[in-house]
């Protein structure tokens, strides 16, 4: 491939971020129609790269390698494959409309969309490096993006939030780098593709493969969320504001699940087979504890983080199993999860914005002041619980069908059923959230509460078509990730 | 004797006493600082055209020139430069000693260009006491009361570390007989020397060493020399003292101790204690900081214990050297670039405020975003985030350090550095999110933000492209291999 596809994907955000922080114009509009062109060409260019990824030929597409640090051996090496190309598309999808969610950021537009341009490279680095460097870099650079972004233009303890967000990522980081530094020493090689074909049984490892494995899993954990890892998520999540909510839920914590399949699975299958069990064990106390928490929420977007940990549980659960199909439901339910819970987010900025309240045991009747976000509401609800025919209910069903199948562990049909006891409490709490918002006498005082405008309607029905489309035919997506995940599967030996 | 080699030293002490002697003659005392900055120029060009030219030895092989001493003479140099650039506004405040200031500056400079090319304990002494006694002026040069009781106590610390130093150099000649680097090994192989007061005399150096370069234990004096000291001097002893301590040090314990390898293994494991000390240290106390000055000299402490990481490699890895000592070199100017940054955004800024506390830093993103910009890109390249140099500095020495099974300090580190974030980021916190006291911009002549510019490009450069650098840091280390 001549042209470099994924430089101008990887690098269009970050143009637009300078050309926004430098260009002087007096009129507000310009930043957000700026901040949505650029977002929207890496859209229309992932779609295109979507649509002519090779399905039958699988392997790395798309691939740009040049030499960066000689000293380091270290390249600018990018590529795609099957589990990374629908991540970068839903990340483009995503932060398009991020733009369009916030077009009613009145603070300090400029460096509000300056920052989220930012972050979308950054998430589009970390899934499209194929060095170990650059990923990292990718990995970090997120950090200071979400920094600025929460703690300005967030609500609440915004401050605490932020902080503890940044300490959370870095200190995952740190195992992360010295996992990294590990593998390079035991190979000499920082290419991501090169290690995994010739895995680490090869050399002589200075240090244990184990321990390897340990740094750089924590690193993802951190950012999946894991139980116990998790406690940044809520208040970021709560404090955040809404488009950066969107993101957080929609990509980044993906980047996590992406971390562990491309690094912990496929360059330590062995190990990833010896520690499966007890990993599988934390996902099932992610999943429980999680829904658990999340019924005792009275925060509307408090709720929809905790119930983020509860859904990345079966993220972690369908990785573990280690089979084709439950990884494949990992990979879907990582999609489809971005766009519920960034639908999710979106509602919820919604009502917070225009009825102001945002404790839902103060809301109530809001069905008849606003029926389409309510109408939105309730399907996104519904696809966060795995309803049929939405795309929750696609990705949740290939999770435990891999899983009870899956002879990776011994009694994983077991765990696969106490597991699916989650979404029991998953459609109590949405049930619960949905009730308390919507139903109930109509209050007066919401009386002149706004329903969504041409905008808005514009992004939830893209947002629902994407989920019922992939609900109804998730074959447009799993053909897709099938590609990047039988390699993966080979060297696990399944 | 080949003076041709010794050219920008020469330079350098010119520009120095002609810059005294034309102070007596000239009213236009601004003709000093660019006279100073001409003198640099001059002396860095002469330093430049050294490059690539092989080890070659001066006055009785006291001085060598060899390409690490030219790579720290190009360092220092440069941190002059910017370090007098960035002082044009701030130099008011010296009144009556603006050229006796420039003059300090360039022979403190030369001092630590003589120590890093010092090949003899004798000329490393007297190096190291012209770069010091030039320093402890230059702390008193506020002429205040925190001024003057910084210099005071920089003073009484530095004469005890030197004397520990020497005595530590008089310990390590009455075992070998000798104090030339190279002659001391060629000694302890020879006749095997295995004596405690030997390795007393190897202690006592790391301690004076350690002095210079703010290690814990030897750091009680950096708080306070840094808080009172003039911002610019606190900028320049923050990179330039250490840099030099660091040169000394790379020199000394590979030329004279590098051999046998059992020795150098335990002091590059001391070196590691060291540097988990000064991490731990300086991270946490920096914490409650609220002067901005004084937090940055604990984060100097803790920056040291990075080095340090390297050091440790370098005598860990003594056998099967892999550069482990480029990662420092690198180290030191990501860091000079870093650490000057932040400084000279520091002087613009509090010049304004007149204030040194983090608190009144309070809405610095709106009254000058540009300033606010530069001082969190260097703080960002303090913690360590890409795109920043200090990012790439910690992941080329981490990186040789956990290939040489320091896997363990590697990941205290990496933690240590987290803990960073934390205060350095109280900083970004309060410029961009407090709401401002005053609506006032921060105004600034030309020659201090050129400066800055230079930092902040350095620093963003360092951090994307850093292969260039790399590259001279190894061909500057090549001597350890040789």
């Amino acid at each position: 491939m001549d042209f470099n596809w994924l430089s101008t994907i990887l690098f269009l955000p970050a143009a637009g971020a300078i050309v926004i922080a430098l260009i002087k114009g007096k009129d507000e509009k310009l930043y957000k129609w700026l901040a949505a062109v650029f977002t929207a060409i890496p859209l229309a260019l992932a779609i295109y790269l979507f649509v002519a990824f090779d399905r039958t030929a699988g392997g790395i597409q798309f691939e740009e390698s040049y030499l960066w640090i000689s000293p380091l051996n270290s390249y600018y090496h990018l590529g795609v494959d099957g589990l990374s190309l629908p991540l970068v598309l839903l990340t483009t999808f995503l932060g398009f409309l991020a733009v369009l969610i916030s077009w009613k950021v009145t603070s300090r537009p400029r460096e509000f969309f300056a920052w989220l341009l930012l972050l979308e490279t950054s998430i589009i680095g970390v899934f499209v490096s194929l060095d170990l460097l650059l990923f990292f870099i990718m990995w970090e650079i997120e950090v200071i993006p979400m920094y600025f972004l929460i703690s300005v233009w967030g609500s609440g303890r915004k401050g605490y939030s932020a902080t503890k967000y940044v300490i959370y990522t870095l200190l995952g980081s740190a195992f992360m780098l010295a996992g990294i530094l590990s593998l390079y020493f035991t190979t000499g090689s920082l290419s991501m593709v090169d290690i995994t074909n010739s895995g680490l049984g090869m050399v002589q490892t200075a240090m244990p493969a184990a321990a390897i494995f340990w740094l750089l899993f924590i690193g993802f954990a951190v950012k999946l969320p894991m139980f116990p890892l998790h406690t940044w998520l809520p208040d970021a999540h709560t404090d955040a504001p809404t488009a950066v909510s969107v993101m957080l839920a929609g990509v980044l914590i993906k980047m996590g699940g992406y971390g562990m399949i491309r690094l912990c699975v496929s360059m330590f299958p062995t190990q990833a087979q010896e520690y499966a069990q007890i990993l599988i064990i934390l996902a099932l106390i992610g999943i429980i504890y999680g829904a658990a928490v999340t019924l005792m929420q009275k925060d509307i977007k408090r709720m929809i983080a905790y119930s983020s940990i509860s859904h990345m549980g079966y993220v972690l659960l369908g990785i573990f199993a280690l089979g084709e199909v439950s990884l494949t439901g990992a990979s879907l339910q990582m999609f489809s999860h971005g766009i519920v819970t960034g639908l999710l987010f979106a509602m919820a900025g919604l009502i917070i914005h225009n009825v102001e309240v945002r404790d839902l045991t103060k809301l109530g009747g809001l069905a008849k002041q606003i029926p389409i976000i309510m109408v939105v509401f309730v399907i996104a609800g519904l696809a966060s619980l795995g309803l049929p025919t939405t795309s929750g209910f696609a990705a949740e069903f290939l999770v435990f069908l891999g899983s009870y199948t899956s002879n990776a562990v011994a009694h994983l049909n077991v765990y696969t059923i106490i597991a699916i006891i989650g979404v029991v409490l998953t459609a109590g709490y949405i049930l619960w959230m949905l009730q308390q918002s919507f139903h109930g006498p109509v209050k007066k005082e919401f009386d002149k509460v706004k329903d969504a405008d041409g905008l808005e309607k514009f992004y939830m029905f893209v947002l629902v078509a994407v989920i019922m489309l992939v609900g109804i035919y998730p074959a447009v997506l799993t053909d897709v990730f099938k590609v990047g995940i039988e390699p993966i599967v080979k060297l696990i030996g399944g | 004797m080949n003076l041709e080699l010794f050219k920008p030293e020469i330079t350098l002490a010119a520009t120095a006493v002609l810059v005294i002697l034309l102070d007596l003659f000239v009213q236009q005392k601004s003709i000093t600082k660019y006279l100073s900055l001409a003198g640099i120029i001059v002396a860095g060009v002469f330093a430049a055209l050294m490059t690539g030219e092989g080890g070659s030895a001066l006055f009785n092989n006291m001085v060598a020139a060899d390409s690490f001493a030219v790579f720290f003479k190009l360092l220092f140099l440069g941190i002059a430069f910017l370090v007098i650039l960035g002082s044009s506004d701030y130099e008011n405040k010296f009144a009556n000693f603006k050229s006796e200031y420039y003059a300090l500056i360039l022979l403190s400079t030369l001092g630590m260009i003589l120590m890093a090319s010092a090949t003899d304990l004798i000329t490393i002494y007297v190096a190291l006491e012209l770069a010091s006694v030039s320093l402890y002026v230059l702390v008193s040069l506020l002429k205040d009361k925190k001024s003057t009781e910084a210099a005071i106590k920089y003073l009484l610390l530095g004469a005890v570390a030197s004397a520990v130093l020497l005595y530590g150099m008089a310990l390590v000649f009455g075992s070998t007989g000798e104090t030339q680097l190279t002659a001391i090994t060629q000694a302890v192989q020879a006749s095997s020397i295995n004596s405690p007061a030997f390795y007393v005399g190897i202690v006592l150096m790391i301690g004076g060493f350690g002095f210079k370069i703010a290690a814990v234990p030897f750091q009680m004096w950096v708080p306070d020399v840094y808080e009172g000291a003039p911002t610019t001097v606190t900028g320049y002893l923050s990179v330039g003292s250490k840099a030099a301590g660091f040169a000394v040090i790379l020199r000394v314990f590979f030329s004279a101790f590098g051999m046998p390898f059992t020795m150098s293994h335990e002091w590059g494991i001391i070196f590691a204690a060291l540097a988990v000390v000064s991490m731990i240290v300086g991270n946490v106390a920096a914490i409650p900081q609220t002067n901005i000055k004084r937090m940055l000299g604990y984060s100097s402490i803790a920056q040291a214990g990075y080095l340090m990481v390297g050091l440790a490699t370098f005598g860990v890895a003594m056998s099967s050297t892999m550069y482990a000592e480029s990662g420092v070199l690198f180290f030191l100017v990501s860091y000079a670039l870093t650490n000057l940054g932040a400084f000279i955004a520091i002087v613009i800024i509090s010049d304004k405020i007149n204030s040194d506390n983090i608190a009144d830093y309070a809405g610095m993103g709106k009254r000058s975003p540009l300033m606010a910009l530069a001082l969190t890109l260097c703080l960002i390249s303090l913690i360590g985030i890409p795109p920043a140099a200090g990012f790439m500095a910690k992941f080329y020495i981490f990186s040789l350090a956990a290939q040489n099974g320091l896997l363990w300090l590697v990941i205290i580190a990496a933690i240590n550095s987290v803990i960073s974030a934390y205060y350095y980021l109280r900083v970004v916190k309060v410029m961009w999110f407090d709401s401002a006291l005053s609506k006032e911009k921060v105004p600034s002549s030309v020659l201090p933000k050129v400066a800055l510019a230079i930092c902040c490009a350095g620093v963003l450069l360092l951090g994307i492209i850093p292969g260039l650098l790399m590259k001279l840091a190894e061909l500057a280390s090549r001597m350890f291999t040789a």
